[in-house]
């Protein structure tokens, strides 16, 4: 189910552990990556597979961890810190906004699939707070009126 | 204004510094491994019990006796596990470490695997961390290329490999045992304890789990001269420079290089520039959010472990939040009980229960409903969770919650029902 190039990586991964279980994480990384940031039950069972452990185990494991996805998210998944130091500078009134702008609450995708929101705990950008993470790419000090900037930018 | 003493940051404060691996070198980079890989491994963990120097993930643990403590000749292999999950709220210093000056970590990570006789060392970073990683993966690949990862690192003959992991996202990782079955593969549950990870750590090797800065600090530590000097620069017992991650209310938020004998006043009013705005300060959590909460009275104490300890708080990770006088306390603690119910991984039921509780009674509040009995049961709840729980988490969530029932009750009777 993977790429080449991806397999690749993925060979590499099991090279790097002493058991094959022990690279089901950054292997599951990959599947989301490949799948356009989601994952389905047969991505799980095809990661089940390579690592050899029960798919019950897969599933447990993506559902524990906050950044593996079971429906799809927004081409542009934007991730809003709304945690302590965020929380002090405006990280709540941030999220809001973007809530507003968008139309939708944190945990939905809009209607066409452009964007979607997730409140985030501390995402370890305190002292440039309010921080906010767009897919892979970090933006720090972040004021409503950069949000409305970046997302209309990234809507053209 | 106060300077900074640069032992960790000497480069990244350098303008003109170029963090890749020619850059570390001409800056005098992999000198102390040079010098390690001549020394015995017990004199290397010696120097670093000299040095004194506790863990800075957050419990200050002393990590030469940390390392001391690996259990030998299992006949299995060792390892060594950098803590690069950093989600304690308030805390943003090892990223600077990882994506400024990956070497100096990585140098540190490889004394750290000479001392404990580890061959293949893993880095576990949160997987939010997207720019880390990638900073962290070229660099370990520059190693390779240069033969300093491999099987002959500077002729040495000891075998070291470097592996980056990428967490998941979940704040409970940064927990040591938890860290190690999610880098097994796992949910990330903590561990029953014992046995500690020196016995049984990762896939039931002997495992030291050290924080992304303690790592750092090796390459000064061994130095020549470098431990009686790490030493000289805080009181007895609390030696070395830190990170201090300051952020919240202040004019100049940012992660700073303090020596440990610096006043907490002068954190925030000289290097922090005071209070935004020309506010009055309310309060400090000083060492991420799990730290007993102190008042606008209290912050005339040297920003050590033991200075704090004495004042009934810790320094935790270092990371200093500041709140002005317009902040609502009770909102905040509400935010900080949301944490910990989301973090929570279930498995003990004072914790599970308690973080839920605590955050629907400040909710309460917040809606107007509050009363003294309340208050009482917020405390209680509290108090439920300290000491009865498989990991520090449960800990963790009570010392804000009767931290701020203590500190600041008259917050919480403002939100009192009107009888
Ligand atoms: C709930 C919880 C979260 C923790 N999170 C972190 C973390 O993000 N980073 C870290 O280095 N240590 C964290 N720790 C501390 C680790 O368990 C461990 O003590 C530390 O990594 C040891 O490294 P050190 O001796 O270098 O401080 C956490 C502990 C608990 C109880
Ligand atoms: S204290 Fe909380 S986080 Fe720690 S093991 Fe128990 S339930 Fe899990
Ligand atoms: S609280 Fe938002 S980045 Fe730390």
């Amino acid at each position: 189910m993977f790429s080449k190039d991806i397999q690749t990586q993925v060979d590499k991964l099991l090279s790097r552990y002493p058991i094959r279980q022990n690279a089901l994480i950054p292997i599951l990384h990959l599947a989301q990556n490949e799948n356009e940031g989601w994952l389905t039950e047969e991505w799980m069972q095809h990661v089940a597979d390579i690592c050899e452990v029960p798919l019950t185990h897969v599933e447990g494991v993506v559902t524990f961890y906050t950044m593996f996805r079971i429906k799809p998210p927004g081409k542009y998944h934007l991730q809003v810190c709304t945690c302590v130091p965020c929380c002090l500078v405006g990280g709540t009134e941030l999220l809001e906004h973007t809530e507003k702008k968008l139309a939708i609450h944190a945990g939905h995708t809009t209607t066409d699939g452009t964007f979607s929101i997730e409140e985030m705990e501390c995402i370890g950008a305190c002292s440039n707070a309010p921080a906010v993470i767009v897919n892979e790419d970090y933006h720090e000090q972040v004021t409503p009126e950069d949000m409305d900037k970046m997302i209309d930018e990234l809507r053209q | 204004m106060l300077e900074e003493t640069l032992v960790l940051f000497k480069n990244i404060r350098n303008p003109e510094y170029d963090k890749s691996l020619a850059g570390y070198k001409k800056s005098g980079g992999f000198k102390s491994l040079k010098k390690v890989f001549g020394m015995k491994p017990e004199d290397v963990v010696q120097e670093v019990k000299e040095s004194g120097i506790r863990g800075r993930g957050g419990a200050g643990f002393p990590t030469g006796l940390k390392w001391s403590f690996m259990a030998k000749d299992t006949g299995k292999p060792s390892y060594l596990v950098a803590n690069a999950d950093e989600s304690e709220p308030g805390t943003c210093k090892d990223r600077e470490l990882m994506l400024k000056d990956p070497h100096l970590f990585l140098e540190g990570l490889m004394i750290g695997s000479y001392a404990i006789g580890c061959h293949h060392a893993y880095v576990y970073v949160r997987g939010e961390y997207f720019p880390s990683i990638k900073t962290l993966n070229s660099a370990v690949d520059e190693l390779y290329a240069d033969g300093l990862l491999g099987p002959n690192p500077l002729g040495s003959g000891f075998q070291l490999d470097i592996t980056i992991h990428t967490g998941a996202g979940a704040y409970i990782c940064g927990e040591e045992s938890a860290l190690l079955d999610s880098l097994e593969g796992k949910r990330g549950h903590p561990r029953v304890k014992p046995p500690f990870p020196a016995v049984s750590g990762f896939n039931a090797c002997p495992t030291s789990v050290n924080n992304v800065e303690t790592l750092a600090c090796m390459p000064f530590i061994l130095s020549d001269g470098g431990a009686e000097a790490f030493k000289s620069f805080g009181p007895q017992n609390n030696s070395g420079t830190h990170l201090v991650s300051l952020s919240g209310h202040v004019n100049r938020p940012g992660v700073y290089e303090l020596r440990m004998d610096v006043n907490m006043k002068d954190i925030i009013y000289d290097i922090g520039g005071g209070i935004r705005n020309g506010k009055k300060l309310k309060g400090v959590i000083p060492g991420g959010s799990s730290s007993p909460v102190m008042t606008a009275d209290e912050v005339d104490v040297l920003y050590n472990f033991d200075d704090l300890a004495k004042k009934g708080t810790m320094m935790g990770s270092a990371a200093m939040m500041v709140f002005d006088e317009d902040t609502d306390v009770v909102k905040l603690l509400h935010r900080i009980t949301r944490f910990y119910a989301h973090e929570s991984c279930g498995q003990c039921t004072p914790c599970r229960e308690g973080t839920h509780w605590s955050r629907q009674i400040v909710r309460d509040f917040l809606s107007g409903n509050g009363s003294d009995e309340k208050l009482k049961l917020l405390n209680r709840v509290g108090g439920n969770m300290m000491g009865t729980t498989l990991c520090a988490l449960g800990d963790a969530a009570a010392m804000p919650i009767q931290s701020f029932v203590k500190k600041f009750p008259d917050e919480f009777r403002k939100y009192y029902a009107i009888a």
